[in-house]
């Protein structure tokens, strides 16, 4: 009979565990919100954290956003001109790049390079200590370390997404037109008869805002929150890389189907 | 000096995202600074707009003079209802002017193409283009065609 009980009272010890996890993220992203100090002493923290979160992704999102926008252009042109209709590769790279492939894929990169080792750099600064001897000398930890690295997430990602977008429509205007021979003119005709600014461009931004909070949250917290072992960390950097790529992927879904469903 | 890099690093990195969105606004998305000044609404009624939707074109001679703004089913007359926003400096439509549902290419977007009649009196605000031409829809054509060749 006892082992039956244990398993059952681990069961429910391990579900409060979780909502208890939940309440605490919920608790460190109101702290981070909310704590805004004297924009003298904390702005520094900031720019340092936007030049490593931020200016540091930028390479890869360059690179992997012309390489993407490539490849579609290569991919449509060759289903498209079996219906003479290759006119319309610059429409669906553009369409394709700024309503889903850029927000996603910006962020999917972003959780992978930056959102990992916010993670790791908190959940060291925690197994050497450093986050309680702040609170020893009384310094915040949360303002000082975890709000100026959220606020970067989240301005940051928008931003990459934009580049992303910017450049993925550049490589597919490269194989496009220079290498594929499409006529200049009707590539960026059908583009820009097909995508509004509104519609396409600010939805997929706000896409880009939502999943920077999300990506940033689950990074801080899992440091945050990371068992204060090597093994822990390592734990924890993972969880990050998961949980950020699961909760873009369902997200996207939700907002495409509320922003550009027709019901 | 350090900070001096990071502040620099930061810096490009926001005026390369302010230049991303420059050219999504107005490269990308044709984005117009001053695009619908005073433009009007005028109403349309078609048997059958098959493929027509909001934001589709309107044009006049191939020159693009409004867009589609709303399509709904009059529940009195049971036809279409096309509202057409057309831009304010268009001021030459007249009253028995003819809008017909055109397509671009053999397999292109549907549009509104607008031709103007005789009369002096010009479309204003809320008003009604009474000669319409429905969309083709392919699968009548093709009934059409195959009832005249069993007939004959």
């Amino acid at each position: 009979m006892q082992p039956v009980l244990d398993s059952i009272a681990l069961l429910g010890r391990s579900g409060l565990d979780k909502v208890a996890a939940i309440g605490r993220s919920g608790m460190i992203l109101a702290h981070a919100i909310v704590a805004r100090p004297d924009p003298v002493q904390s702005f520094p923290l900031l720019i340092r954290q936007l030049y490593s979160v931020g200016v540091q992704s930028m390479i890869i999102i360059i690179v992997s956003g012309l390489f993407i926008g490539m490849v579609l252009a290569l991919q449509g042109y060759t289903l498209l001109v079996d219906y003479g209709t290759e006119q319309a590769v610059g429409q669906m790279v553009a369409l394709s790049l700024v309503r889903e492939l850029a927000p996603v894929v910006a962020a999917l990169l972003f959780a992978g390079r930056a959102g990992s080792a916010l993670t790791a750099e908190i959940g060291l600064m925690k197994t050497t200590e450093q986050l309680s001897s702040m609170e020893m000398i009384g310094v915040d930890p949360l303002r000082r370390i975890i709000a100026p690295r959220f606020w970067a997430g989240f301005i940051s990602l928008p931003i990459l997404t934009m580049i992303f977008s910017a450049v993925g429509i550049w490589g597919g205007m490269l194989v496009g037109v220079e290498w594929l021979g499409i006529y200049e003119g009707s590539f960026w005709a059908n583009m820009q008869n097909s995508v509004d600014f509104f519609d396409d461009v600010v939805n997929g931004l706000i896409k880009a805002q939502v999943f920077g909070l999300v990506v940033t949250w689950v990074a801080v917290f899992q440091g945050y929150d990371s068992i204060p072992t090597s093994e822990g960390i390592s734990q924890a950097t993972t969880k990050t890389v998961v949980y950020s790529s699961l909760a873009i992927l369902g997200l996207d879904f939700i907002m495409t189907a509320l922003m550009f469903g027709d019901f | 000096m350090r900070i001096r890099g990071v502040e620099l690093g930061v810096g490009i990195f926001m005026l390369v995202g302010a230049f991303s969105l420059a050219v999504l606004a107005f490269n990308v998305s044709g984005l117009g600074l001053s695009k619908q000044e005073g433009s009007y609404k005028v109403y349309a009624l078609f048997e059958n707009v098959g493929g027509l939707t909001a934001r589709s074109k309107v044009s006049m001679s191939g020159v693009t003079i409004g867009q589609v703004s709303d399509i709904h089913i009059d529940p009195e007359r049971l036809m279409a209802v096309v509202e057409i926003e057309l831009n304010g400096d268009v001021d030459y439509l007249t009253v028995d002017s003819s809008a017909s549902i055109l397509t671009s290419g053999l397999l292109g977007e549907k549009y509104i193409g607008i031709t103007t009649g005789a009369d002096d009196e010009v479309l204003k605000e809320g008003g009604y283009i009474e000669d319409t031409q429905s969309s083709l829809v392919l699968e009548e054509l093709i009934g059409k065609f195959l009832f005249n060749n069993a007939s004959e």
